[in-house]
């Protein structure tokens, strides 16, 4: 058998290969900017920068529950839609009985998500 | 030995490729500050060179030579970590984008597509949920309250805009029946999909725009509230990763819209390469138009829309795109 770039893993040949080039791109534009830079310490350079005043509180403080709440939905929610792919290339093949079986799959992801938004998960004021 | 010379083109594929987004990178910006210029009643840069072409070398010949601040209580790996983050990711995404047809060179045909994947359309929402990352570290690593705001936004921002366009691009891959960008391109050789799908093209286009924080969602860059969003703390070359990444992003997202609903490099008369260049620059100026003419949402308003219509429409628009393809088969 002679290999070919047409095979399932050949096909990666360049992804691999394109991620390198960005690697290596990134750690040269870093170098660079670092060794070619100018290096003038300054401890007021050193603060946080928030418009000239200095910084009030701890900045590693716990922060606002809704955005993990959005974190969390977001897993539900992206982890269905992976499910669902694998359906949309399939569907011409499984027909009616694909349609049914998903009607119900996304009725229940549906009755989650009216649930969530009748707690108010979704309310940002 | 014939397997190693298409590896050898292969190979120089992807790194001309990536050399020449760096290319269109370089220029979107000059295109940009020129657009948005025209919009304003200026003029636009114009010093260096005629037209100012100079203008970007410039830049980035500046950066590198300004000084590279790291501010004490950052954390500093992760803060020099997260501009690489968000500039491999948005680079990667080159790799699965059909540019034209294939071509004969030295008697063999070569694709014009870097990685012919089965599952492009899965590469890319992997690489853009990746590519979040870049900004969260940032923000967070920057020890600064105006970072890590503008960072918490921009990911709430960016995983609640994911979830409408997974759907949108599933009703694309339920009419073609495949995820491999150069199949759905196939797919349309007789119609475009932008005419069986309208409703996904025009929500796919909001989605888009949040995707890469463009003017109604530029949550990153909220100016006036947050000086300067998620990379306040950043200088030199490091900041500027932050905006290539940025408008690679501008140019990848308007080649995979080409792909998917302009029917990508195929059109009549002119050759492919240059259709899909016409198509993917009609996306860019209107990206660009759009920034000069919309207002920034707040952030409550850009959840609520898309989590409670974005959201629905987009998964009502795969039912009914589920149910005419049960009907008509």
């Amino acid at each position: 058998m002679t290999p070919s770039l047409n095979t399932y893993l050949g096909s990666y040949l360049g992804i691999v290969v394109v991620l390198i080039m960005g690697v290596l791109l990134a750690v040269i534009m870093i170098g660079a900017s670092h060794i070619l830079g100018p290096r003038r310490k300054n401890p007021l350079k050193d603060m946080p920068y928030e418009s000239g005043l200095p910084t009030v509180g701890a900045t590693w403080a716990p922060f606002d529950v809704k955005y993990y709440i959005v974190a969390l939905l977001f897993l539900l929610f992206d982890l269905e839609c992976v499910y669902m792919y694998p359906w949309a290339v399939y569907f011409k093949k499984l027909g009616v009985f694909g349609l049914i079986e998903m009607f119900i799959f996304i009725f229940i992801l549906l009755v989650g998500f009216v649930y969530v938004w009748k707690k108010g998960a979704l309310q940002w004021e | 030995m014939d397997f190693w010379i298409d590896v050898i083109i292969n190979v120089i594929f992807a790194i001309l490729s990536v050399l020449l987004l760096l290319l269109v990178v370089a220029y979107s910006t000059l295109l940009e500050r020129k657009l948005l210029g025209d919009f304003q009643l200026r003029i636009g840069p114009n010093r260096a060179g005629p037209f100012g072409i100079w203008q970007p070398i410039a830049d980035g010949l500046k950066a590198f030579f300004k000084e590279d601040v790291i501010p004490e209580k950052a954390d500093k790996i992760v803060f020099v970590l997260a501009p690489m983050v968000s500039f491999i990711t948005a680079v990667g995404i080159i790799a699965i984008i059909p540019f034209a047809d294939s071509i004969t060179i030295f008697g063999r045909h070569v694709k014009l597509i870097v990685s012919d994947i089965d599952i492009s359309i899965l590469y890319v929402f992997a690489l853009a949920a990746l590519g979040s990352y870049g900004c969260l570290l940032g923000g967070y690593s920057s020890y600064n309250k105006y970072s890590i705001f503008g960072a918490m936004r921009t990911s709430a921002l960016l995983i609640s805009y994911e979830i409408p366009f997974v759907l949108l691009i599933m009703s694309i891959v339920l009419v073609n029946g495949t995820l491999s960008f150069s199949g759905i391109v196939e797919a349309q050789s007789h119609l475009w999909n932008i005419v069986r799908e309208p409703v996904a093209f025009f929500l796919a286009i909001v989605c888009a725009l949040a995707e890469i924080n463009r003017t109604p969602f530029d949550m990153p860059e909220t100016e006036s509230e947050l000086a300067c969003g998620f990379n306040v703390e950043y200088s030199s070359m490091k900041f500027s990763m932050f905006f290539m990444a940025e408008y690679a992003h501008l140019f990848t997202i308007s080649a995979i819209l080409t792909t998917l609903f302009l029917g990508g490099w195929k059109g009549p008369l002119l050759p492919p390469i240059v259709w899909f260049l016409l198509k993917t620059f009609a996306f860019m100026f209107f990206f660009i138009w759009e920034r000069a003419t919309y207002p920034r949402f707040r952030i409550d308003q850009i959840m609520h829309f898309g989590w409670k219509v974005l959201l629905p429409l987009s998964l009502a628009n795969l039912l009914v795109t589920a149910i005419v393809m049960a009907i008509i088969g």
